[in-house]
């Protein structure tokens, strides 16, 4: 991460990480998420659930920061993230 | 099934204790903004902490008044228009309850836009949340009273010639005590704004301007409800308490959001106390919510 001016705290900070849950079957494959995830972790796939769209799959999964953008944007409540405690990583300049 | 199977299958939403998940999945559209703002409202209630058995939805009829059943708090599904004087009768009988109107644009403001000016100037403490796109949705899309000039709707294949409702200046203008208007894309901020309006005592109102993917943008030509996402991206000017006569919609204009309105009044149920106390004195015991000082 680039900073403008190296935080004082840099120490102490931890970039969070979440883990993302996709309920494939609810989705309706609209592509909010993918547009919209700030770090583009989220692709639509090329398989069909039982609807015949096309769920996202997570491409880069540990690029996920646990912003819950994608969980805020879903209009079908098909996809959730949690914090994921293991993998923080320390914020380097 | 193994209690090991079953754990693998069942995976929970943090939304789902407060939907009904045996009606999901909902009939809304594939890129259809109601999803995003009924995840709006119930974040809002999740960060308020409020005990959902104290918590009402109210819905009309359209896309948006399927809203009301899926929603696991108490709910009513009302006839076309009629969300409003519902949602007064049941905040009359029950002050207590925080009484939500979760409607769509023709709903509100079409069939029901006598009773909502005059909810809003009798000031009743509700929240009302208007999801606005721009047409008749559900039926078929035929034009409706927020429509923006010059764009077609099923109705109106040559353009629509009427000018549309300004709705937060027609909201503030009849008396409403929160005003803010936010697209489906700004979903924290309005959050933010669901929760100041559900706080505020007397008629708050929230205007949500949701793409319609399936009518509105297929019969105006503007691709999907991404796309339409997209437009509101690029489009929205924040603003807030800007004049509200500056704050119009013309066909693919710019959309000015933001809080407009916040300012304080006594309630409906205040003022009724208030006036029986001075007829009445002390014989009088104060009625609901309020304790009949104010």
């Amino acid at each position: 991460m680039k900073f403008w001016r190296t935080p004082l705290d840099i120490d102490k900070l931890q970039i969070p990480r979440g883990e993302l849950h996709i309920l494939k079957e609810r989705c309706k494959g609209c592509g909010f998420c993918v547009e919209y995830c700030p770090k583009g972790v989220l692709e639509l796939s090329d398989e069909f659930n039982s609807k015949g769209y096309h769920p996202p799959k997570a491409v880069k999964p540990e690029e996920c920061v646990n912003c819950d953008l994608c969980e805020l944007l879903c209009p079908d409540f098909a996809i959730y993230c949690v914090r994921a405690e293991a993998g923080e990583k320390e914020v380097s300049n | 099934m193994s209690a090991k199977v079953e754990e693998q299958v069942r995976e929970e939403h943090p939304l789902e204790k407060i939907l009904r998940m045996d009606r999901i999945p909902h009939i809304w559209c594939p890129t259809c903004g109601l999803g995003t703002t009924v995840t709006a409202l119930s974040s809002a209630l999740e960060q308020l902490q409020l005990d959902t058995n104290k918590v009402a939805v109210v819905s009309g009829i359209g896309c948006t008044g399927r809203v009301a059943g899926y929603m696991k708090l108490d709910s009513f599904h009302t006839t076309h228009g009629r969300a409003v004087p519902f949602a007064v009768g049941l905040h009359i009988a029950r002050p207590d309850l925080k009484t939500i109107v979760f409607s769509g644009d023709g709903d509100l403001i079409s069939i029901g836009g006598n009773h909502f000016i005059h909810t809003a100037r009798r000031n009743v403490d509700m929240t009302i949340i208007c999801v606005n796109n721009f047409i008749y949705a559900m039926t078929g899309g035929q034009v409706a009273p927020t429509t923006p000039l010059t764009a077609k709707a099923a109705t109106t294949p040559y353009g629509n010639a009427e000018h549309p409702f300004n709705l937060p200046l027609l909201a503030a203008s009849s008396g409403a005590v929160y005003v803010a208007r936010w697209t489906a894309l700004h979903v924290r901020r309005l959050t933010v704004a669901i929760k100041e309006a559900i706080q505020k005592p007397g008629f708050s109102f929230v205007e949500v301007i949701a793409p319609c993917s399936t009518l509105y943008a297929r019969i105006n030509k503007l691709g999907t409800g991404l796309d339409l996402m997209k437009f509101y991206h690029d489009n929205s000017v924040i603003r807030h308490g800007a004049d509200l006569n500056d704050v119009d919609i013309d066909f693919q204009s710019k959309i000015v959001v933001g809080k407009f309105v916040d300012i304080e009044k006594p309630t409906y149920i205040d003022c009724l106390n208030a006036g029986n106390k001075r007829a009445f004195g002390d014989k009088y015991k104060p009625y609901g919510g309020g304790n009949g000082d104010n």
